[in-house]
């Protein structure tokens, strides 16, 4: 399985990513934003980060790169594409995510593990999953998941929501929702599934010694539907 | 030509940076405030003589760029 992570100005997860996705089996490349062809991939990374120092929007910049062209061309055609955190904006700024990202409820960056809730199975990404609760980790500032009624509704119809904020045993309410995300949405798909945005982390959970071994799951279990 | 651009938070979202200040004011003493809304302002200087294409071009980057039209609402300053 071939895979790719882009790096832009600013990512700071690139290798971290790189670290997980090699360790479970992909063929990893990476890609720098100033290229203009993606090299042959199962699955496209964009890491977290803060690319071009979250200038304007946190990813309004990123999503405007020469590498995007080609990577919203290849998600088009039904390439599997992941963004975690700063990647996850990205994806929202560049269109094939719904949506919009706000600055955390209480105005604070947060930096820790929280619990989150598979919401669907039915997609590459967590088919035979043997979870469906996960420790990750998260950090960012700008984590508030916005939308409108409409779209809200929309993505809802459509099964869109990933991943949600929870606690330990799945409870999803507002006492887990650590930052003011609408429905406690930690992370979302586009409508055809294959496009996945979550703030959370899984490259920071796949090693017991430093953390945990919820990514590990994942990531396991990713390369297997991708097979 | 010189064209400003002034992009704030739409009505319905929640701008808690806007709050924070709206408290920090009244706790100073300004205390006849209904409400502040914190946004960005741009200066952008084209090589555009004319006003009304420098506002369209300048529209257009608001559109593609500048603003996230979910969540803000932008106005050029006539």
């Amino acid at each position: 399985m071939n895979s790719s992570v882009i790096t832009f100005p600013g990512s700071n997860c690139d290798r971290d990513m790189d670290v997980a996705l090699k360790k479970f089996g992909f063929n990893n490349k990476m890609v720098w934003h100033e290229n203009v062809d993606l090299p042959k991939s199962d699955l496209v990374v964009l890491p977290g980060g803060f690319s071009y120092g979250d200038y304007l929007r946190c990813g309004s910049m990123a999503s405007k790169s020469k590498i995007m062209r080609s990577v919203i061309n290849f998600a088009k055609d039904g390439g599997k594409v992941m963004g975690i955190c700063n990647g996850f904006q990205i994806l929202i700024e560049s269109g094939l995510l719904p949506g919009a990202m706000l600055r955390n409820k209480y105005l604070e960056f947060i930096c820790k593990n929280v619990f989150v809730k598979v919401n669907d199975k039915d997609n590459s990404y967590f088919k035979g999953l043997k979870k469906d609760i996960l420790e990750f980790h998260i950090a960012h500032n700008e984590g508030n998941y916005f939308c409108t009624s409409e779209q809200v509704k929309e993505i809802d119809d459509n099964n869109q929501i990933a991943l949600y904020y929870s606690d330990v045993n799945g409870n999803i309410d507002e006492n887990n929702n650590p930052n003011g995300s609408i429905k406690n949405i930690a992370g979302i798909f586009n409508k055809e599934k294959n496009v996945l945005g979550m703030m959370p982390h899984p490259e920071r959970m796949i090693d017991l010694l430093l953390s945990g071994e919820d990514g590990s799951i994942f990531f396991e279990n990713l390369i297997n539907n991708l097979k | 030509m010189k064209v400003s651009v002034v992009i704030t938070l739409k009505k319905d979202v929640l701008d808690p940076q806007g709050k924070v200040i709206h408290q920090t004011l009244n706790g100073m003493g300004f205390d006849n405030i209904k409400e502040v809304r914190q946004g960005k302002y741009f200066e952008i200087i084209t090589k555009e003589d004319d006003k009304e294409k420098a506002e369209r071009k300048v529209e257009d980057m608001c559109i593609k760029l500048l603003t996230n039209l979910v969540i803000e609402d932008y106005k050029i300053i006539k």
